[in-house]
């Protein structure tokens, strides 16, 4: 695996890691989440996690992100204060801090992800605020630059996100994870529950702004068509083990395990 | 008639609170004093009125209250509404203290939504009855997490109801409880007072004591602390201000409240403080309407 890493990320190869997992492992009690996962990211990698529901890849998802400790193991990430460290060696204070400044996360559902009392306008700003924004005019502008760069309509800037469709309150949820320009961000199902055609438009929206921001992405999905459009790289969990890795194009097209067979022959054909 | 609490068949002990309960408010307050601004938690007891009436002000009051205290208690800066009243009574009575409507007399001033307009002296201390002592409450719904953003000092979500407001009304418009900052450290609610008397707050000679009984937290600002009223920087922070002057006493400084006088929108503005307005017009200050019938106070009989 590691010297397909290296093909794979290419000149990235040179660059210290930005995300470095190692046999990370979590339990709830007796039924296991993940076993064993490790991993390595580079700086610009899109990195998918497929499976089918109960694999273990939110768990995963959860433990990279700081949102669940993991049983055993070690994940580290190249932060900026402290360069290449384990986030729970970190103390409580400074994981959140890092969480805030270099992390952003969005939920599938974004109820999950966006405060539903502040308007949509606030909710995309609020990063900003957090990172000590403030200056109200300069927060304005950059929060109507990206409803616009998510193709929002700006005159609606003020309305509560339940006033928004599911599709636009995602696209919110997207660009306040992104405003503050953060060098990773998790993805858990970004597309889930949506229909199917504004579904690809967020997903040409995303993969045009992961490429133009040059993010470094993990995305969770169980949708193979979201796969292939964003990753570069794609890991197939099943029962809480990685059961295979590589480029995705090499992995949709020449699944050597039993299960990316089946999982890569499953999908419904129009 | 109930018998006075310090003749041998009393049926409270001093100051209603027993004892221990006492020192137990002593400790919170101490506590509360050494890190202004930081919430600390007490036991909050049942007191005879019912929560939302100054259960926290009230128990503050009798943790520190002594029989050579001078007791004033202001309700929306007025000696003489019924919730002060009772208050005041309360505390002649269970606590044996000599009450006053003078502001320099008092040595204990319970308050609900106003800080006197008379600048308080060493030696004095204010007590805020606190509905919701939590700031960020309105945003952040969880215990957990509102207490893990003041431990790290994580304050930019304060922020979000400013932007909220801005881009509302193109200004702050929140007028009660304005958040502030207390000596660049912790974010505390100044209770529901008006946004006018947060200025008032900062490097105050004063105690100020903030009691919330049903959410059992107390907080202070001890004497020379700074406090600042947060804002943006293309937004600063403004009081309110009125066009009128009070219509009985002419204060053109003071806190204003508009009465109605009739159905045909006849109105006036008075001085909030009942006192601060009688003490000026005992002085030979007149506004536009003095004589008016509001003007003619009744000494309360005791």
């Amino acid at each position: 695996m590691n010297a397909m890493t290296k093909t794979i990320a290419g000149d990235a190869a040179q660059a210290a890691p930005l995300l470095r997992v190692e046999n990370l492992t979590k339990w709830y009690g007796h039924v296991v989440g993940c076993r064993d996962v490790s991993f390595e990211m580079r700086p610009g990698e899109v990195l998918g996690i497929v499976g089918e529901s109960g694999s273990g890849k939110t768990t995963v998802l959860n433990c990279i992100s700081g949102r669940l400790p993991p049983s055993a193991g070690i994940v580290e990430f190249d932060t900026s204060r402290f360069g290449l460290s384990d986030i729970y060696g970190l103390s409580e204070p400074d994981r959140r801090r890092m969480q805030r400044e270099e992390w952003g996360f969005v939920h599938q559902n974004p109820r999950d992800g966006l405060r539903m009392r502040a308007s949509g306008g606030a909710n995309v700003a609020e990063p900003l605020m957090n990172l000590g924004g403030r200056h109200y005019g300069k927060m304005r502008s950059a929060t109507l630059e990206w409803l616009e760069r998510v193709e929002l309509d700006t005159k609606r800037i003020d309305d509560k996100p339940r006033h928004f469709s599911g599709g636009m309150q995602q696209r919110i949820q997207v660009a306040r994870n992104l405003i503050h320009g953060p060098r990773l961000v998790f993805m858990d199902e970004p597309t889930g529950g949506l229909d199917v055609s504004v579904q690809a438009r967020l997903l040409d929206l995303l993969r045009e702004l992961v490429r133009d921001l040059g993010l470094s992405v993990i995305i969770v999905t169980h949708d193979m068509a979201v796969a292939r459009l964003m990753a570069d790289r794609l890991m197939v969990m099943k029962g809480g083990f990685v059961v295979e890795t590589g480029l995705t194009d090499q992995v949709l097209d020449d699944p050597q395990h039993p299960y990316s067979q089946l999982l890569v022959s499953s999908v419904l054909q129009i | 008639m109930t018998a006075r609490p310090n003749e041998p068949e009393r049926y409270y002990n001093y100051a209603y609170l027993d004892e221990q309960t006492k020192r137990m408010i002593r400790r919170a307050i101490l506590k509360a004093l050494a890190i202004p601004g930081y919430q600390a938690p007490f036991g909050s007891r049942e007191m005879p009125v019912p929560y939302g009436w100054g259960t926290g002000g009230i128990q503050l009051t009798a943790a520190i209250i002594g029989p050579d205290d001078v007791y004033k208690c202001i309700d929306q800066g007025a000696d003489d509404t019924t919730n002060a009243v009772s208050i005041r009574r309360f505390f002649a009575q269970v606590a044996d203290v000599a009450v006053t409507e003078d502001t320099a007399e008092a040595t204990i001033i319970q308050t609900r939504h106003r800080i006197p307009e008379q600048p308080l002296k060493a030696g004095q201390v204010l007590i805020f009855q606190v509905p919701q002592p939590e700031p960020l409450r309105g945003l952040e719904p969880r215990e957990t997490e509102t207490r893990a953003m003041h431990a790290y000092e994580e304050y930019g979500l304060q922020y979000v109801s400013l932007y909220e407001s801005v881009a509302t009304y193109g200004r702050i418009a929140s007028t009660v409880g304005y958040p502030t900052m207390v000596g660049e450290r912790y974010l505390m609610s100044p209770s529901p007072i008006p946004k006018f008397d947060n200025p008032k707050m900062g490097d105050n000679e004063a105690i100020l004591l903030f009691g919330a009984g049903r959410e059992k937290r107390i907080y202070a600002v001890p004497p020379h602390t700074s406090v600042r009223s947060l804002d943006f920087e293309d937004y600063p922070f403004e009081t309110q201000t009125w066009e009128e002057d009070c219509a009985l006493c002419g204060a053109t400084d003071s806190y204003l409240d508009e009465v109605i006088l009739d159905d045909t929108g006849a109105r006036m503005f008075v001085c909030s403080d009942s006192n601060f307005c009688a003490e000026r017009r005992a002085a030979g200050h007149e506004g536009p309407m003095a004589g008016h019938q509001l003007a003619a106070l009744e000494k309360e009989t005791a």
